[in-house]
């Protein structure tokens, strides 16, 4: 039982203030408390008994840092606190907290390497760890890459349990019974008489005394939360209208502010003209910010409409202009110069290759923006030695740094108001509207201004996801795969996105070829190269990174190689994986969609493909049919392997919408680009799925994987190639470029 | 000028051509009628004027024909709506964002048809964005509120 000795080792390491202990690397820094933020400003009375859980006479606070951006992470937190500490969560209060380093993340980190996901060798693990204590050492803290539940669900547990253990010795110390014949339920700590002391009656006393760090976490067995249907803690405010977003933030003498930058991404100005737009109704003051001008009215209509009004000479920016430039750019970027990294490289394929009838293929994934329906917004308010922030971001802490860095205040007089945001889809790990939002209030000290992007402004000033190529070479034999050869080209994302926000991380750009170079195949001959193409606009991470494109494009060339060698699709996938937690998966899609082959009547056709992503493997199963009106997605299986579900409601729901996500991007959506700017500004050219194009889907969620890991992002990537393969089963057409829509026709 | 909302009069100072949608939100602060795409693309600023569903960027000020509900009129946490409940007993919200607009949409769609088939529902609620993919859950909660209005 190597996971319960985990714990156990790691419990030790756990007390009021530290969180994850770290034992090989930098010792003497990483084993060193990390400090308790909630330790600061307490009052009389309150406790902080550890950085997540707070209690004071008038009640319990739990501290959730992930942000929630629609994935429900901010219940899941909660629960996972609540099931140790025995309260009711919906009776606590949440509160995302101050950025911290007690709340760093370090799956992400450790996820950024060099190696698949499911390689659990000793390199491998022992490498993980290191790159999660440096992450702690260097705060950050963000959300994504579905890392939340896989890097907090042993701490939060630990802490709820360190909290409850504490409130008990409180009581043992003030009643005189032996800690061990106590008990909790329901917020309380129960004496053996079967009288109650609320933990909001001990918080106190519980602030006093040494906290219990000796504490071992219940088995899933003994769960009354954890993995039983529940309602999300939001679900009420967000079904009546009353849960407030960061765009919805109302302050007492606000002002309303919008902007507009250079259409063409980093061009600057070459000069403006803002009288038109300073006459305007209701406008305040136009003012220079990051990338162009901003408008300050009395509401967000005014300043929209005066934003339009401001003219503007905008310098080109260095990037081609065109997206037919910017795909030669990719095809020119395929020779050694450019060559990135070769993370797999099994067998021998140039040989393999020389000897056999080459099948050869080129695939495009393009640039798409992230849309979410909450188009960026910020609140700032600047005074004297001060700065709060209201905004809905995945990463506070480089929100903090740069209201430090711009207005020059120190970090302590910073307030992040971390708020619920209207989606993100990785949008969020951008901080570039805050910083408009800063530079805005920053003129006008002491009055709150409220800084809201127009849809415009929202998608010609996307980070994007980055467009991407990839050329597969292969050969078959004897109904077999026997030679796999996948190019995958594309600005590196890492250096993009990471540049703008931490630090470029050494070695290979694996987002890259995320996706290709790290899927359990075991093929005799087996390569992935990924080649970096010189830097165009700023691109982002988006949901499934690089594994949105790479999966289209290695499980769309897989299948190309199983139809030739004459193979049914999930035999050979079958045949070709080793991992048991890939194998069910696939097994369990089968069984699920009672499979057959690809070939499900006339008119109609069923695709299939897999991909293991953040850790999760994932299958999918798709039936379409051919109408009079274009090709209807009638059905989808899903499977996958997330390890422990806590939370199945919430796990099916981002099963299903991460599917839709990647469906409705592979159907219809792409940005390109003329005069440097984005053709597609709105809605009525970037659609996503609508309704009437969603099919109905059947989810299965494994639990047999020893790795707890997140799902808002596994089930996005394996959903293009599924489809694409659906789409071939039915009309013999191959799709090799995203959106489809470029060659069919959908209902 | 003076707007019903709610069943309550207010009274905002703003231009007869400003859309309703930012009347609501930055005039009186009623912030759960939310902007998405201002051209009638999302359906996240929808309100009922006169009971009637409608996209509350595309209606000027001095257009606005009714009587105005918001989401809040419709019913709130301690008085949910049946259609509300069905909401959070499938529920239906990720991020939440587009879910007011989706709600009042439902609601002028049973107020019209009782008993929606599948096709029903996809025509008249299609143009209602959710960029995080809660379609299956509102078909369902739709259906769900569909029979429990008829059984009261
Ligand atoms: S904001 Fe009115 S339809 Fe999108
Ligand atoms: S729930 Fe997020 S847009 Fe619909």
């Amino acid at each position: 039982m190597g996971r319960a000795r985990t714990i156990a080792r790691r419990s030790f390491l756990i007390g009021s203030a530290s969180i994850l202990g770290g034992v090989a690397f930098g010792a003497y820094f990483v084993t060193r408390q990390t400090p308790n933020p909630l330790l600061e400003g307490l009052a009389e009375g309150e406790a902080a008994l550890t950085p997540f859980v707070k209690i004071t006479p008038q009640g319990i606070t739990l501290i959730v840092p992930r942000a929630d951006v629609g994935q429900g992470i901010a219940s899941t937190q909660a629960m996972l606190i609540a099931e140790e500490l025995d309260i009711d969560p919906a009776t606590a209060t949440l509160d995302p907290g101050q950025p911290h380093q007690a709340y760093f993340n370090g799956t992400v980190a450790a996820e950024s390497l060099p190696f698949p996901a499911w390689e659990n060798g000793f390199v491998a693990s022992t490498v993980r760890e290191l790159m999660g204590n440096v992450a702690r050492l260097t705060s950050s803290q963000f959300t994504g890459g579905s890392s939340s539940v896989a890097d907090l669900h042993e701490t939060l547990r630990m802490a709820g349990a360190t909290a409850r253990e504490t409130l008990k010795a409180a009581a043992a110390f003030r009643t005189g019974v032996p800690r061990a014949d106590l008990r909790t339920e329901n917020g309380q700590v129960i004496l053996p008489d079967g009288t109650g002391i609320p933990y909001t009656d001990l918080a106190a006393q519980a602030a006093a005394i040494k906290p219990v760090t000796d504490v071992t976490l219940r088995p899933a067995s003994e769960w009354t939360r954890l993995g039983k249907p529940y309602q999300r803690l939001d679900i009420v405010a967000k079904s009546t209208g009353t849960q407030d977003f960061g765009i919805d933030v109302v302050l007492p003498g606000m002002l309303h502010a919008t902007v507009r930058a250079n259409p063409g991404r980093g061009g600057g100005m070459a000069g403006y003209n803002a009288d038109a737009a300073l006459t305007m109704q209701g406008v305040r003051s136009v003012v220079e910010v990051n990338e162009g001008l901003a408008v300050i009215a009395d509401n967000t209509w005014f300043a929209f409409q005066a934003a339009q009004a401001l003219e503007v000479d905008w310098l080109p920016p260095e990037y081609p202009a065109s997206s037919a430039e910017m795909w030669q750019a990719l095809i020119n970027a395929r020779t050694d110069a450019f060559r990135n990294s070769r993370l797999r490289d099994d067998g021998d394929v140039e040989a393999a290759l020389a000897d056999a009838t080459v099948i050869e293929a080129e695939y495009r994934s393009p640039f798409l923006a992230h849309a979410a329906l909450e188009p960026l917004s910020a609140t700032v308010l600047v005074e004297a030695e001060r700065v709060q922030i209201w905004t809905a971001t995945q990463i506070p802490a480089v929100v903090r740094d740069a209201a430090v860095e711009l207005t020059g205040v120190d970090p302590s007089r910073v307030t992040v108001h971390a708020l619920p945001a209207g989606g993100s889809f990785g949008r969020r790990l951008d901080h570039d509207y805050v910083v408009h939002a800063i530079q805005i209030a920053a003129t006008m000290p002491g009055t709150p201004i409220k800084t809201t992007w127009s849809r415009e402004e929202d998608m010609t000033h996307d980070f994007p996801r980055p467009l991407h190529l990839a050329v597969g070479r292969g050969a078959v034999g004897n109904g077999r795969v026997l030679a796999y050869d996948l190019d995958s080209i594309s600005p590196s994302l890492v250096s993009s996105w990471f540049g703008r926000i931490f630090i470029v991380p050494p070695g290979p750009d694996t987002l890259l070829v995320w996706g290709a170079f790290d899927q359990p195949y075991a093929i005799p001959n087996y390569r992935v190269t990924g080649y970096a193409a010189p830097p165009m606009m700023p691109i982002g991470s988006w949901r499934s990174p690089g594994a949105c494109s790479n999966s289209f494009f290695h499980e769309s060339f897989l299948s190309e190689l199983i139809h030739a060698a004459g193979a049914d699709p999930l035999e050979e996938r079958l045949r070709l994986i080793a991992d048991a937690d890939s194998r069910r998966v696939l097994e369990a899609v089968g069984e699920m969609s009672n499979w057959n082959g690809a070939d499900i009547g006339p008119g109609r056709g069923r695709g299939i493909a897999f991909a293991h992503t953040h850790g999760v493997p994932v299958a999918e199963v798709i039936d379409v049919t051919m109408t009079d009106r274009g090709i209807r997605i009638d059905e989808v299986w899903i499977a996958a392997d997330c390890g422990t579900v806590f939370d199945p409601v919430n796990a099916e729901a981002q099963l299903t919408g991460a599917a839709i996500f990647g469906l409705g991007h592979a159907m219809n959506c792409e940005l390109t680009y003329e005069n440097h700017a984005v053709q597609q500004t709105n809605f009525h050219t970037f659609e996503g799925m609508r309704l009437h194009q969603t099919p109905l889907f059947h989810t299965r969620l494994l639990e047999r994987s020893e790795q707890v890991r997140g799902l808002g992002e596994p089930a996005t990537a394996p959903a293009a190639p599924a489809l694409a393969d659906a789409i071939f089963a039915a009309t013999g057409q191959r799709l090799r470029e995203m959106p489809f829509s470029r060659s069919v026709e959908f209902a | 000028m003076n707007l019903t909302i709610n069943g309550t009069d207010h009274t905002v100072d703003l231009p007869d051509d400003m859309p309703l949608l930012w009347a609501l939100r930055d005039g009186l602060n009623m912030t759960s009628v939310k902007y998405g795409c201002g051209i009638a693309q999302c359906g996240a600023c929808t309100v009922h004027i006169g009971g009637e569903a409608v996209r509350s960027c595309q209606v000027a000020l001095a257009d606005v024909w009714g009587e105005i509900t918001t989401i809040e009129g419709l019913g709130t946490p301690d008085a949910l709506h049946t259609i509300q409940a069905a909401w959070i007993e499938h529920q239906v919200a990720q991020c939440g964002y587009c879910q007011s607009g989706q709600i009042l949409q439902a609601s002028d769609l049973l107020a019209r048809n009782p008993q929606p088939t599948d096709e029903d529902i996809d025509a008249a609620m299609s143009g209602n964005l959710c960029r995080c993919g809660t379609y299956p859950r509102i078909r369902a909660a739709v259906h769900a509120a569909a029979s429990a209005m008829r059984e009261v």
